[in-house]
């Protein structure tokens, strides 16, 4: 399979996951090492960046594993800028997953602001992953300010109910220059293989993992999956057929 | 103004309603309770109808739980900086005229109790709670207070005395996360049999607080009603309408609901009207979960330690541990007089394990104030 670029960074694997949720950090650090993932999303919330000893940090201390800090909790572009900066200083990370939800009950993103935040961001050296609605039309002016990738959302975050927005993704993917990552709702494996069957990039999983019974082994359904999808894609999936070839009767004249 | 709102619905119609719900009622709030379900649902399910159906709910409650929180359990302390208070709430060790000694934390005294709370556990979310006492422990002392525990904690959140728009906004300036007030009983007919006197007194400013935090952008609104005044399930019920008014009006805000019962007070007078049984706490416990999955349940440690290790997987998001209910209590005046007295008495670390054996995490930091 193609390895995946993004901002001059090789990824073998095309699998993104979360470390929210889990019931407990070691578990998180199986799951995310039977999934492969070498990009783990982690919330300024939850960790602490100045503090050698955080629980979560530690637990992710694997050479496999890059961080994408994510701004969850801002409400705006000068916040999310603000809170990117601070995570640069204390990780050492350019990355950032804009994530700007004012919304605390759907998360549902703030195009506006993340469009300015990531203009602000990418003019500041940062990579910037936006977290957005599946907005063809937004993912271009992102692609315009500066975005790294692209990462529209298939439901609402945690809600497990899969590509809801099918046909907006089908045309980001189509029209975008950037890699495109689905993110957010994606609630079983097979949502993730239709993802990359699509032609998307990466896939982030969070809730679908930890909240399941047993997170390890659904890590690794994701992974197959996530494989399966891609591969499939890069086969080039045979076309649907639309009935019967019998006869030709708008063309027959021809022969 | 919520107050407008709740001149158009009624108590005893309320009341009546929620007695009148049936298995039928039940069933189809919980069928369709995978999006948001009304008022009207929420009521089947903390009416009398829906005991026979706690199993269900309970299953129901967890997996919504699961689906936006995860298997965690955030975690929580509170810092009482005075039992000072000009009411008299008729209910409260800290009432007016109780003739206890009144402590006001002075600043020393304060970066006290926060060290040795940081050496009991790595708290990062902290509760400051006061008595009604403006002239001597209002906003400007509370400012302070924030300044001084900003180093040292991510998440601060005040449970005070109502205060002004402006006064919510300067605070969240310095460095406030979360306002917590509860309105006690939305009865309004009934209120001041229990606050007789002093600003408590005055039910609209009490209930319209909350929309001024709103209006002042607080990120975090705490909601409850204190168990053991009116009639419990008329009063979730109005705090249900008050909180979806909330949701329509203050969308950027997150919302947290606490259902403190009743326990006897200090002074030994006041004894509960009503009492709710575990069982009721947890149908109404698991109703809320179901009524709305994003809501932030909170249980402190009012309630005993068997209690709350059997509600971990109930839906509760939140909990509080090491707790002392008194102003001075960590390091500086642990004698003093305690608002309530604690049930759970456990160290944070053994109710963390507790936690743990349950299959979940003690979440110690959900909040950054770089994000604010």
């Amino acid at each position: 399979m193609e390895d995946l670029i993004i901002a001059g960074k090789r990824f073998e694997s095309r699998l993104f996951t979360g470390t929210g949720k889990f019931g407990s950090n070691s578990l998180m650090e199986q799951a995310i090492i039977a999934s492969g993932s070498e990009l783990v999303t982690v919330a300024l919330k939850r960790v602490d960046v100045n503090s050698d000893s955080d629980d979560i940090l530690a637990h992710l201390r694997h050479s496999r594993i890059n961080l994408l800090p994510n701004t969850s909790g801002v409400r705006n572009a000068k916040e999310a800028v603000f809170a990117a900066q601070l995570a640069r200083e204390a990780l050492g990370i350019n990355w950032v997953k804009l994530e700007i939800h004012p919304d605390p009950k759907y998360l549902l993103a703030d195009g506006e602001e993340t469009l300015a935040a990531t203009r602000m961001l990418a003019k500041d050296g940062f990579v910037v992953l936006p977290y957005i609605q599946a907005d063809p039309v937004l993912c271009k002016k992102l692609e315009d300010a500066g975005a790294a990738a692209v990462m529209p959302l298939g439901a609402p975050i945690g809600s497990n109910q899969g590509l809801q927005t099918r046909e907006f993704l089908r045309i980001i993917i189509e029209q975008s220059k950037v890699p495109v990552v689905v993110d957010a709702g994606l609630g079983a494996p097979s949502h993730a293989s239709e993802a990359m069957e699509m032609g998307a990039d990466a896939v982030l999983i969070n809730t679908a993992i930890a909240a399941a019974n047993d997170p390890v082994r659904m890590a690794i359904a994701f992974k197959m999956a996530v494989e399966a999808g891609r591969m499939a894609f890069e086969a080039k999936l045979a076309q649907k057929s639309y009935g019967a070839h019998a006869s030709s009767p708008l063309t027959s004249f021809l022969s | 103004m919520f107050s407008d709102e709740l001149q158009n619905i009624s108590w005893e119609h309320t009341s009546q309603a929620i007695a009148a719900k049936t298995a039928a009622d039940v069933e189809q709030a919980l069928q369709k309770s995978k999006d948001l379900l009304s008022v009207d649902d929420f009521m089947a399910l903390i009416s009398p109808a829906a005991t026979p159906y706690l199993e269900e709910m309970a299953q129901l409650a967890r997996h919504y739980t699961h689906m936006r929180f995860g298997k965690t359990i955030s975690m929580y302390v509170p810092l009482y900086l005075t039992n000072s208070c000009m009411n008299s709430c008729v209910y409260c060790g800290f009432q007016r005229s109780n003739h206890i000694e009144r402590i006001i934390l002075t600043e020393q005294e304060i970066e006290n109790e926060l060290k040795v709370i940081k050496e009991l556990a790595p708290f990062q979310n902290l509760l400051f709670v006061t008595g009604e006492n403006p002239r001597d422990a209002g906003v400007d002392y509370l400012e302070k207070a924030i300044q001084l525990a900003k180093p040292m904690f991510n998440n601060l959140s005040i449970e005070v005395m109502p205060l002004d728009v402006d006064e919510y906004a300067r605070l969240t300036a310095a460095g406030l996360y979360g306002v917590v007030c509860f309105q006690e009983t939305y009865h309004k007919a009934r209120y001041n049999v229990y606050h007789p006197r002093g600003m408590k007194s005055k039910f609209d400013w009490r209930v319209n607080g909350f929309d001024r935090m709103g209006q002042a952008g607080v990120h975090k609104i705490g909601m409850g009603v204190l168990i053991g005044l009116e009639d419990w399930r008329t009063d979730v019920t109005m705090l249900a309408h008050h909180i979806r008014y909330m949701q329509r009006n203050y969308w950027k805000t997150k919302y947290s609901v606490n259902f403190p019962r009743m326990r006897p007070s200090e002074n030994g007078h006041f004894q509960p009207n009503v009492i709710m049984t575990d069982k009721e706490y947890v149908q109404l416990m698991l109703a809320f979960r179901i009524f709305d999955h994003d809501v932030d349940i909170s249980v402190s440690t009012r309630e005993n330690k068997e209690f709350r290790a059997n509600i971990i997987q109930l839906g509760v998001t939140s909990m509080s541990a090491g707790s002392k209910t008194e102003p001075g209590g960590y390091a500086t005046y642990p004698q003093a007089l305690k608002q309530f007295s604690v049930s759970d008495d456990r160290t944070p670390q053994a109710v963390v394990d507790d936690i743990r054996n349950n299959g979940y995490e003690a979440v110690w930091k959900d909040w950054d104030l770089c994000l604010q």
